[in-house]
């Protein structure tokens, strides 16, 4: 017998590989640290100018799917003197054994020491990465507080969502970007690039300098908090003569012109989504109150039917995914929905390929839309929100749909064959009380009554699900008192009574639900201050790691951290959380601008409490919240009257190229 | 590739795996079928998979089965294991413990729980051999290394179940991770020899309509 014929892998310059592999036989699912993905670049080091390493705060199996690292990993890598590699949070029995045996926090792709790169990006869809955060830094070697680097440490940069109220990280990162990505990630490059080229002079304190001066990268050490004997902000003032006072949000325009992912990631592992996502529009003007995500991406900028098209011709092609994910914020409300659902059913009828749509529109197009998806004879799950269980509080978020509406919408569901619907409500929203979440049940009830009146069946079902409501900065209820989590849980209690209160009907409703604990220390990292990051470290000094996962979350850990560190400054857990603020409150986040006019915010937040709804823009005149014009941008939809072609079919075996 | 899927309301690909070597086990010798749709050249679609799988995941050949499952054709394994700082002598005192014994029952968490089964009588040879450089090109440290030949048996006994039964008769303990390659695995000859389990359908071609 012949001694092995194939070489070893090669190690990477600076790779930590041969220090790692020993550790992996010992710890759970070692394959999410092994990197060589379909769709992974290793990039020669020496050969590069700019090097970032790009984090998802998260394990593997949530990280790899999320498309802004995969968008921005791709665009980097596309420069030639750029390399960019991926890394995840690893799981606490690696994390042990990297501290016994000293390895560092690495690169999946190819295993280098994060401490090595120019530029650190790490990007948070929520606040409960932020214990994750700290792991990275500290097992990378870098010093935890941004204050503490040297020209040694990498550049910390924040992105996602959460970085639009950076203030409880503002201690540990460097700096943070507001808004998409993709051409943010290609200035601070250039701007790199550049100091690098000069001999890197004035060092770390005047690259963060430069990129301050674009007005689009917040650095946090080049402004001041002052705060009022009361606890709350007197005002944030720049320290530096030329930084701006605001820090604007970015805007990609055109999302034809940024088709990415081109080269979707194939896990090896396995990982939340297997699928390819590709985003049809950005954006989202509904005006869903509680929601961050439409407020802060304004305004709407679709991706035509022939880029979408294209996009997923070219994504299975390359990936030989068998699911294709059409994402927004609202996907039905493209202005060519229909034509891309049908283009798209019929380019792959009799395929394996599933498509799938976000449906939380509550009408009947949408079940048209699900029925044209379905055509290969799968059926995904139909989910409509109407978030607010009476119509008395979904005037209050703005949600605009009526009882009989959702329950004839439900019934179309089941008369064209659905035998379940999820409905997805949330708990604890601006002044709502026990009989705002009671007529939930009724809701469930009827919905089922009628559902069996139409069908003649009883084999029909529907599963009530419940979010707990956190507020969000940027968004109207940026003001509004949170619920206490004991009220929150006993709403979420007598709302099971009362679904059960029916036993043949009940018993055709699933229930599920989230505890008000975890929504209330999201709401405080949410609309928290600098001073919250106090809090944050305590947590993670005890052991906090991955909050978003229930087995790893300990809400005492947070209350006691808290206690122990807030008093200092003279506020609590409940003021971050359970107080109103005042029209006239500096909010943390009041220098950073999503281009929302705050007056406007408020206006929204009075025409809440007194359930006057608002119309969307997209249909309805501009309503004035301030994004197009402080931001110079505009709605950009369709229809363009185009169509999806019939596909050639490929002939031969597909092979990708790197 | 035009793969073959299940029938049913989520049809999976038809992939199966023959005697796949552990998590954490290095491997010459993996093997899979794969089911198609239609006819494809065996060459083009081993081009194409290794083209898809990461760097070290090598697909070295492709054959068309015409008879005889996969599974039936895997009958033992060839193993190499680096047992690095462990003196060669201990080894070889705990392999002579080790053949001495007419049985020597380990246990292992199987999918079905913990199991015990007797993990000598799969065992078809066991050498220690003299230190050479080592495939995982790990630095030179003093490494002992052990070559098995295991039958294939259910429940099937793997290099780490034989570490355990070193450890059973002869309190051999690893101080470090063990490093493990599977070299072959295949039919077996009379004479005890594996042989390359895609080597039927090599020489099958010649066989018409059998």
């Amino acid at each position: 017998m012949s001694a092995p014929s194939t070489t070893p892998r090669a190690a990477a310059t600076n790779s930590v590989w041969p220090r790692l592999e020993p550790l992996l036989p010992q710890v759970s699912k070692p394959i999410q640290y092994v990197g060589g993905e379909l769709g992974a670049v290793v990039k020669d080091w020496d050969a590069a100018t700019v090097r970032w390493a790009l984090m998802y705060p998260d394990a593997y199996e949530v990280g790899l799917p999320n498309q802004g690292v995969q968008i921005l990993y791709e665009v980097l890598n596309e420069l030639p003197d750029t390399l960019a590699e991926r890394t995840y949070a690893v799981w606490p029995d690696l994390e042990n054994l990297m501290r016994t045996h000293g390895v560092p926090q690495f690169t999946v792709d190819a295993h280098r020491p994060v401490r090595d790169f120019d530029v650190f990006g790490i990007s948070f869809s929520t606040e409960l990465g932020y214990t994750n955060l700290l792991t990275a830094i500290d097992l990378a070697g870098i010093p935890l507080l941004a204050a503490d680097r040297t020209d040694a440490d990498p550049v910390i940069v924040a992105g996602g969502h959460a970085a639009f109220n950076p203030e409880p990280i503002a201690d540990f990162i460097d700096a943070a970007v507001l808004g998409d990505g993709e051409e943010a990630v290609l200035e601070i490059t250039a701007i790199v690039r550049e100091w690098k080229a000069e001999g890197s002079p004035g060092g770390r304190d005047e690259l963060l300098l430069r990129l301050a001066r674009t007005e689009s990268v917040y650095v946090p050490r080049f402004y001041d908090v002052d705060y009022l004997p009361d606890g709350r902000i007197q005002r944030v003032v720049p320290n530096r003569a030329d930084v701006p006072f605001r820090v604007h949000k970015r805007t990609t325009m055109d999302l034809d012109a940024w088709p990415y992912p081109k080269k979707p990631l194939v896990p090896l592992a396995e990982t939340v989504h297997e699928r390819y996502a590709v985003e049809i529009f950005r954006g989202c003007t509904r005006g869903c109150r509680f929601c961050q995500a439409g407020m802060i991406t304004r305004p709407v900028r679709e991706r035509s039917i022939t880029t979408v098209g294209q996009m997923v011709r070219e994504g299975l092609e390359f990936s030989g995914f068998s699911e294709v994910g059409l994402l927004s914020l609202s996907s039905a409300d493209h202005s060519e929905i229909g034509d891309m659902c049908s283009g798209l059913a019929e380019q792959y009828e009799g395929t394996n390929v599933s498509l799938s749509l976000p449906s939380t529109r509550v009408d009947a197009f949408n079940i048209d839309l699900a029925q044209e998806l379905s055509r290969n004879g799968r059926r995904t799950g139909l989910t409509f929100a109407p978030e607010g269980g009476s119509e008395r509080i979904r005037k209050v978020i703005n949600k605009m749909v009526s009882k009989e509406d959702l329950i004839r919408t439900v019934v179309t569901a089941y008369t064209n064959g659905w035998r379940q619907v999820k409905l997805y409500f949330m708990c604890g929203l601006p002044t709502e009380t026990d009989a705002d979440v009671l007529e939930i049940a009724d809701m469930a009830h009827e919905v089922i009554k009628a559902g069996r009146a139409a069908t003649g069946s009883k084999d029909i079902r529907c599963t009530v699900s419940i979010g707990g409501f956190v507020p969000k900065p940027h968004t109207p209820f940026q003001w509004a008192p949170m619920e206490r989590p004991e009220v929150i849980d006993h709403r979420l209690k007598i709302l099971k009574q009362a679904i059960n209160s029916d036993r043949s009907l009940g018993r055709a409703i699933g229930y599920r639900y989230h505890d008000g604990e975890p929504s209330l220390i999201e709401g405080l990292l949410s609309r928290g201050d600098r001073r919250v990051g106090s809090v944050i470290r305590r947590v993670w000094e005890n052991g906090g790691r991955f909050d978003g996962w229930s087995e790893h979350f300990s809400y005492q850990r947070w209350v006691d951290a808290a206690a122990e560190t807030l008093p200092a400054f003279g506020v609590d857990l409940d003021w971050y959380t359970t107080r109103q603020r005042d029209e006239l409150e500096v909010l943390p986040w009041d220098h950073l601008d999503s281009g929302l006019d705050k007056d406007w915010l408020w206006q929204d937040w009075q025409d809440s409490l007194s359930e006057f709804e608002q119309d969307d823009c997209r249909w309805t005149p501009c309503f004035d919240c301030g994004v197009c014009p402080s931001m110079d941008t505009e709605i950009q939809i369709g229809p363009t009257g185009k169509k999806l072609l019939p596909l050639t079919p490929i002939k031969g075996l597909k092979t990708p190229t790197a | 590739m035009p793969i073959a899927f299940s029938q049913g309301f989520t049809p999976h690909p038809k992939i199966s795996y023959a005697s796949a070597a552990p998590t954490g086990v290095a491997s010459e010798a993996e093997y899979l079928e794969i089911g198609l749709q239609a006819p494809v050249d065996p060459e083009a679609l081993r081009a194409a998979l290794d083209a898809a799988l990461s760097p070290g995941l090598d697909v070295l050949d492709a054959v068309i089965a015409d008879g005889g499952s996969l599974p039936d054709r895997i009958q033992a394994s060839h193993w190499h294991i680096e047992l690095p700082e462990i003196d060669p002598a201990v080894l070889r005192a705990a392999v002579d413990a080790f053949t001495a014994a007419e049985e020597v029952l380990v246990e292992r968490m199987t999918k079905q729980g913990r199991r015990t089964f007797d993990a000598r009588a799969a065992v078809m040879s066991i050498d220690v051999l003299a230190s050479t450089p080592t495939p995982s090109g790990a630095a030179a440290v003093p490494c002992a290394i052990l070559e098995l030949v295991v039958r294939q048996v259910t429940p099937s006994v793997r290099p780490d179940d034989v570490l355990s039964g070193l450890r059973v008769v002869a309190d051999l303990e690893p101080p470090v991770s063990p490093r493990v390659t599977r070299l072959a695995q295949g039919t077996l000859t009379a004479q005890g020899a594996i042989v390359d389990p895609l080597d039927a359908d090599r020489d099958g071609a010649a066989i018409v309509g059998h």
